[in-house]
C-alpha cells in the first residue's frame, strides 16, 4: 500500500536523482536554495513525463555498472590511440568490415546502451538494428579476425550490461 | 601543473585534428564516420578536463559544468552517428 503510493509519486527514482545532479551542475552551486528548487523539479518533471517512459529503470548491480564505466573509459583511450595510428597510416592497409552481432539482450535500454557504447569506442560504429531487435549491424574500421571482434564486444560490453539491467 | 594542463590541451587538439584528417582522408562514407568519434571522446574529454583543472588551480573555483558537457556529448554523439549510418544504409551508399 505504502509502496504503491511511493511508486505513483516517484515513478522514476533514478531519473529524479539524475535530474537533481544535472540541475546542481548546471547552476554550478550546491547551496540549499538550489537543492530545494532542484528537488522540486526532479519530483515534478518525472511525474509529468512518466507516460513517455513506460519502462522503469532498474539498476540491479551498481558495482558491475561502475566497473563497466571504468572499462569503457579505458577502452576509449586505448582505442583512440590505435585508431589515430590507423587514420594517419595508409588507406590501403585498412580492412573495413560490417559485423553482425547476435544480441542476447532483450531490454530496449540495454540494447541502446550497448549500441551507444559501441559507437563511442573509436573504430566501431553501430549502424542498424534489425526489426526483431535481435541483430545489431556494426561497422568496424579495421578488423583482422571478425569472429574474435564479435566475441570481444559480446563479453566485454554486452555481458556486464545485461547483468546490470536484466538479470 | 601548468605543464600538465598544456599537455591535456595538446592531446585534445591532437585527437581533434586526427579526427578531422580522418574525415577528409578516408575513402568511403562509413569509414569517414569513424573520424568524429575520436574528436568527441578523447579530444573534447581532455580539453574539458584541462578547463576544470585550470579553474581549480588558478581561479580557485570548482567549475563542474564541463562534466555535463561531456555527459551530454557522450549521449548525443552515438545517436547522430547511428542515424547517419542508418540513413546511408537505406540510401544504399557504396561501401
Amino acid at each position: 500500500m505504502i509502496k504503491d503510493r511511493l511508486e505513483s509519486w516517484f515513478p522514476h527514482p533514478v531519473l529524479s536523482v539524475v535530474l537533481l545532479i544535472c540541475w546542481l551542475l548546471l547552476n554550478n552551486s550546491f547551496s540549499a536554495g538550489h537543492i530545494v528548487l532542484g528537488s522540486v523539479l526532479s519530483i515534478i518533471i518525472p511525474w509529468f513525463t512518466s507516460s513517455f517512459w513506460p519502462e522503469k529503470i532498474n539498476i540491479k548491480n551498481i558495482k558491475t555498472f561502475a566497473l563497466f564505466v571504468v572499462i569503457v573509459a579505458y577502452d576509449i583511450i586505448v582505442a583512440n590511440l590505435i585508431v589515430a595510428k590507423l587514420i594517419l597510416g595508409s588507406n590501403d592497409k585498412l580492412k573495413p568490415h560490417f559485423l553482425e552481432i547476435q544480441l542476447d539482450a532483450k531490454n530496449d535500454l540495454t540494447i541502446t546502451l550497448l549500441a551507444s557504447t559501441i559507437s563511442l569506442t573509436p573504430g566501431t560504429v553501430s549502424s542498424d538494428l534489425s526489426m526483431d531487435k535481435k541483430t545489431l549491424l556494426v561497422h568496424a574500421l579495421h578488423v583482422e579476425d571478425i569472429d574474435k571482434e564479435i566475441k570481444t564486444i559480446k563479453t566485454r560490453y554486452e555481458k556486464p550490461l545485461m547483468e546490470v539491467f536484466e538479470s | 601543473m601548468e605543464i600538465f594542463i598544456s599537455l591535456l590541451i595538446f592531446i585534445g587538439a591532437f585527437f581533434t585534428l586526427v579526427g578531422s584528417i580522418g574525415l577528409v582522408k578516408l575513402p568511403n562514407f562509413f569509414m569517414r564516420l569513424h573520424g568524429p568519434t575520436k574528436a568527441t571522446t578523447l579530444g573534447l574529454g581532455s580539453i574539458l578536463s584541462a578547463s576544470v583543472l585550470f579553474f581549480y588551480t588558478y581561479l580557485d573555483t570548482i567549475s563542474l559544468d564541463e562534466f555535463l558537457i561531456v555527459v551530454f556529448l557522450f549521449i548525443t554523439a552515438p545517436v547522430s552517428a547511428h542515424l547517419m549510418a542508418k540513413a546511408a544504409l537505406h540510401s544504399k551508399k557504396k561501401v
